[in-house]
């Protein structure tokens, strides 16, 4: 049984299919390797062991009867708890929502449930997507399955341990300002932010609307392009989803040509913030496409270098309005004053008191700032200039490459609890995924080596607006080229969680 | 406070500055930005969708009917329509406001610089210039339970309703209405009428002020004289009929004069109206403090009417009030001051619908504004509730020209009408009230007439013509009023010789 979850979900799929193996022997591998790493990774908030049997033996059925199903139907995939899922509580990663069930599937989550994916639970998330390592949760921190004594990233951090620690060959996250690329690099996974607006927001608890979008997280590009396909497409209720149909995703991820591929480098990637061991795998996968035969050019893109400041004003901004409506009013937690008078202002402050974590209520705080009259225009309004210009650098760096290339973060995985000491190093962790969720544009993390501290290394593709495609091609050009010179899958060569060690030694990694 | 200045020394010594801001629930099916029905009456929380309740994840969808009765409303008001306009965010923190931000136009209305013509009921006209008008999503409603007034303040506990939270608003707002000098009142009514008939005129609400489809904001405010600097405002907010508009602007004048006569300072604030007493009492003091944090609300795109789209609007609006008046009186030929006896009644639908049905304009008018009228006061009605349809007044008219009725039988077939009996010819048959022309009967009336004042005969006989009035009388004793007094004079003069 412990063979199926290595599969990739492409293998899964062309398994069920033939027959060999049925949904129900596939979830419940999946449910078995989930109780093994659970206790070391704690990737789930909750497991939906039943829900995703019940889907699977409907699956396994409906393929008997010879019904014409979804290429990805039967395959088990887990879903990042900011995913509204009906009659299934969706926290947020927050104690405000601990005992929230939606009444209403998100529109990706239908889409999942439509196309008949078992879903084998919600994943562990920083609170309301806020955060770079899933410490800030209200449900225990999530552990890096290469190294327990490490964070694996955020805010999708429990979606890529998951899926790193082979508890589901797919996985879906949310990506504000690199919560799907990030994680996925400091966890070996394949992790895709689309094109804003390409994939729909509706039922995503929001953190910053004009940021956030949905993606998927795997282990394979070629499986990050099938799910792609799947949760994207327009979307009624979402009034910023595109018009524009799903390409060939699958198709794009089989190219294996980089001939002629012009590749920007974004100078920042050689900046001092980057470590030797991220600095050296990058350039080593530069090499490889070069050798390859793609044209590899450095580019000066000046306005990202102010993106960490407007994102830290935009994002916020966002958060404080759209975390306003969690007040014990109408769902989730209510706590009333110890004492003194029950008033509904009073019920409010006392449920907001505690229902967020500390980072929700930095951001709520810093948001709330931005936004107040008299500085609205120098903050939230500044902010939305840089952002104007930091679209003018990609369109006019995009007139030249192909497709831009940067490490995905620029460190391996760090230990836990740094982030309270000094959250402006931790927030320059985003420095490289943060300008696409400005722009609106699409980006690829794909695992491009094992730094000298044994923890993967994340690289970067970006593309212009809604040529997610070349992502994929690009993206799965590269991991063929690393496959080829490695010999074997990266996710592979994780064959023991915690194998570049455990919380017993948890100090160092930046 | 010392003693309240009357409102004739109030406006004699200050001039009085309104600025109003109209909210109209617009009628469309569903809510302004989810699929929930807009509709009134509903059970507590029944007209509602995850949208609605702002649950976790849900995301609004702009509802276009909205937008166009918006439009529209913006073209009937003479306004410009924003090439492009965004919704924003207004934050604040209320039980009501399911997402503890009210999705509304800031800087970016979807109409504005518009102007519209007002007049009062003696004929004046003036023109109030219309600032804005923007659309935004109304908030839920809140009931407080024990307690002895209802308000939150002494309530144990307090309800919500979110039936009306993201019913569509448009909300209009004056530039400063000045020069009204006296009728201030007046014309804060009539403007607020106006806008009623033009909500009804479009078809974009019912418009209902009972029903909350319209509530008005009054800011009132006095200066030393014309030439002198804006004062401080008040806002006297949520008057909900147009006869509270009047009372409230009077007594804001009365109460402001009275504070600046005697050397103090208006505070800027909003005031809650009270209907038993007339009266306004301070509600919350409205300060910079008041910091509605509005961003741009990035869940929804810049609305971008085409400039086709408005023209096809534009010509496609209904005739309007002010224009349909105009239209109407030309066409029936009334005075102005029957016009305004009409108007002022609100009984223009009532007389156009009675003429299309088929009775003269001027029957029309003489029914609905007398006998009808005078019944409904007297029963202390509305006219419309006495349920006389226009088609039964043109039906009685009708049998008044067909001679099968005069006024004083009319009046007693309007009355059966009103009982329920059945429509006039039902009413007229089975009360036996048809004018008697069967020459038999009235000539048996006539002789007996004749037979029994002799005096009077020889009057008549003599050349005193107004004398056969005397004989009339008993004629209608005799055939119990139904008598045609016409013919009856006819068969008097033959009888007599003298034709």
């Amino acid at each position: 049984m412990g063979e199926i979850t290595r599969l990739t979900a492409a293998e899964l799929a062309s398994r069920l299919s033939s027959g060999e193996v049925s949904s129900v022997e596939a979830v419940q591998a999946h449910l078995d390797q989930i109780e093994r790493a659970e206790p070391l990774v704690n990737s789930f908030i909750t497991v939906t062991a039943d829900d995703a049997l019940a889907t699977a033996r409907q699956i396994d059925e409906r393929r008997a009867r010879g019904e014409e199903l979804h290429p990805l139907a039967g395959v088990p995939v887990a879903v990042k708890d900011l995913i509204v899922t009906k009659g299934t509580r969706t926290t947020a990663g927050s104690k405000m929502l601990q005992e929230w069930v939606p009444p209403y599937d998100a529109t990706v989550t239908a889409k999942v449930r439509e196309a008949g994916l078992p879903i084998l639970g919600k994943t562990n998330m920083d609170e309301f997507a806020m955060g770079s390592t899933t410490e800030h949760s209200a449900f225990g921190r999530t552990y890096n399955p290469w190294h327990t004594g490490r964070v694996p990233g955020g805010s999708s951090g429990g979606s890529a341990a998951a899926v790193a620690a082979w508890e589901a060959p797919l996985a879906i996250g949310t990506d504000t300002g690199g919560s799907i690329r990030q994680p996925a690099a400091l966890t070996g996974t394949v992790g895709v932010k689309p094109t804003y607006g390409s994939v729909s927001r509706y039922g995503v608890i929001a953190m910053a609307s004009s940021l956030d979008q949905v993606g998927p997280m795997t282990r394979t590009v070629a499986d990050a392009a099938a799910l792609h396909e799947l949760l994207a497409g327009h979307d009624a209720q979402d009034s910023t989803s595109l018009p524009q149909a799903v390409p060939g995703f699958r198709a794009a991820a089989a190219n294996r040509d980089v001939k002629g591929l012009k590749v920007g480098v974004l100078a920042q990637s050689y900046g001092a913030g980057v470590s030797a061991g991220v600095r050296g795998s990058f350039q080593a996968a530069l090499d490889l496409l070069a050798e390859a035969g793609a044209e590899i050019v450095e580019l000066q893109l000046p306005a990202l270098d102010y993106a960490l400041d407007a994102y830290y004003l935009i994002m916020p901004s966002e958060v404080s309005s759209n975390l306003a409506r969690f007040d014990g009013m109408r769902y989730g937690l209510r706590a009333e004053p110890q004492d003194g008078p029950v008033t509904a202002e009073r019920v409010m402050a006392e449920t907001r008191r505690q229902g967020f974590g500390w980072e929700a209520k930095r951001r709520i705080i810093l948001g709330t700032y931005a936004l107040s009259a008299g500085y609205y225009d120098a903050y939230y309004g500044s902010a939305q200039k840089v952002r104007t210009l930091v679209k003018r650098d990609f369109a006019r760096a995009f007139e030249q490459v192909d497709v831009l290339a940067s490490p995905t973060a620029p460190t391996t995985a760090f230990g836990f609890g740094q982030d309270a000491e000094d959250p402006m190093t931790m927030y320059l962790n985003d420095v490289f995924t943060i300008p696409a969720n400005l722009a609106g544009l699409p980006g690829l993390s794909l695992p491009s080596g094992i730094a000298g501290d044994g923890l993967p290394v994340g690289f970067q593709l970006l593309a212009p607006e809604l040529a997610d495609e070349r992502l994929y091609s690009a993206g799965g050009a590269l991991e063929a080229l690393l496959e080829e010179r490695r010999g074997g899958r990266f996710a592979d060569q994780l064959t023991e969680i915690g194998m570049a060690g455990s919380a017993a030694d948890s100090t160092g990694g930046i | 406070m010392a003693r309240l200045l009357s409102y004739e020394e109030a406006v004699s010594r200050f001039d009085p500055v309104l600025g109003i801001e109209v909210h109209v629930e617009l009628g469309t099916r569903t809510k302004m930005f989810d699929g929930a029905p807009n509709s009134f009456g509903a059970d507590s929380n029944e007209n509602v969708t995850p949208v609605s309740l702002g649950l976790p994840g849900v995301l609004p969808v702009l509802n276009e009917k909205a937008v166009e009765y918006a439009v529209k409303i913006g073209l009937a008001l003479g306004c410009e329509i924003a090439e492009s306009c965004r919704f924003a965010r207004k934050n604040y923190f209320y039980p009501d406001v399911p997402k503890n931000f009210q999705t509304s136009q800031y800087d970016e209305p979807i109409a504005f610089d518009g102007v519209l013509p007002v007049e009062l009921e003696d004929g004046e006209q003036l023109e109030v210039l219309i600032e804005r008008a923007h659309m935004e999503e109304d908030a839920g409603k809140n009931t407080h339970v024990g307690g002895a007034t209802g308000r939150i303040h002494g309530a144990e506990y307090s309800l919500v309703d979110y039936n009306r939270a993201g019913v569509p608003l448009v909300e209009i707002v004056t530039r400063p209405i000045t020069g009204t000098g006296a009728r201030a009142p007046e014309v804060a009514r009539a403007y607020v009428q106006t806008l009623r008939d033009i909500f009804r005129a479009l078809g974009v609400s019912e418009a209902r002020m009972e029903q909350g489809n319209v509530r008005a904001d009054i800011n009132v405010s006095l200066r030393e004289s014309p030439d002198a600097p804006l004062g401080t405002r008040t806002e006297t907010k949520n008057v909900n009929s147009f006869r509270s508009i009047e009372r409230a602007v009077r007594y804001e004048i009365q109460r402001q004069a009275t504070v600046l006569s005697q050397g103090e300072k208006i505070i800027q604030e909003t005031r809650h109206f009270h209907e038993d007493d007339g009266t306004t009492s301070a509600g919350r003091v409205k300060s910079d403090a008041d910091d509605y944090r509005y961003f741009p609300e990035p869940d929804l795109v810049p609305v971008e009417p085409s400039r086709e789209w408005v023209d096809q609007l534009r010509a496609s609006l209904p005739e309007l009030p002010a224009a349909r008046r105009r239209r109407l009186r030309q066409e029936w030929g009334f005075s102005e001051l029957e016009m305004r006896d009409v108007v002022n009644a609100n009984l223009l639908d009532a007389v156009e619908a009675t003429v299309t049905a088929g009775a003269s304009p001027a029957a029309a008018r003489k029914w609905w504004t007398g006998e009808l009228t005078r019944q409904a006061n007297a029963a202390e009605k509305d006219v419309a509730e006495l349920g006389v349809t226009p088609e039964h007044v043109a039906e009685l008219a009708g049998l008044v020209d067909a001679g099968k009725l005069n006024d004083k039988l009319a009046r007693q077939v309007l009355a059966g009408v009103i009982e329920g009996e059945g429509g006039p010819g039902e009413v007229m048959a089975a009360r036996g009230l048809e004018l008697v022309r069967d020459d038999g009967a009235l000539e048996a009336a006539v002789e007996e007439a004749i037979a029994g004042n002799p005096d009077v005969v020889e009057k008549i006989k003599g050349g005193k013509m107004q004398a056969i009035g005397a004989l009339i009388g008993p004629i209608m004793k005799a055939t119990r009023g139904q008598a045609d007094a016409g013919r009856a004079r006819e068969l008097i003069i033959a009888k007599l010789g003298l034709g």
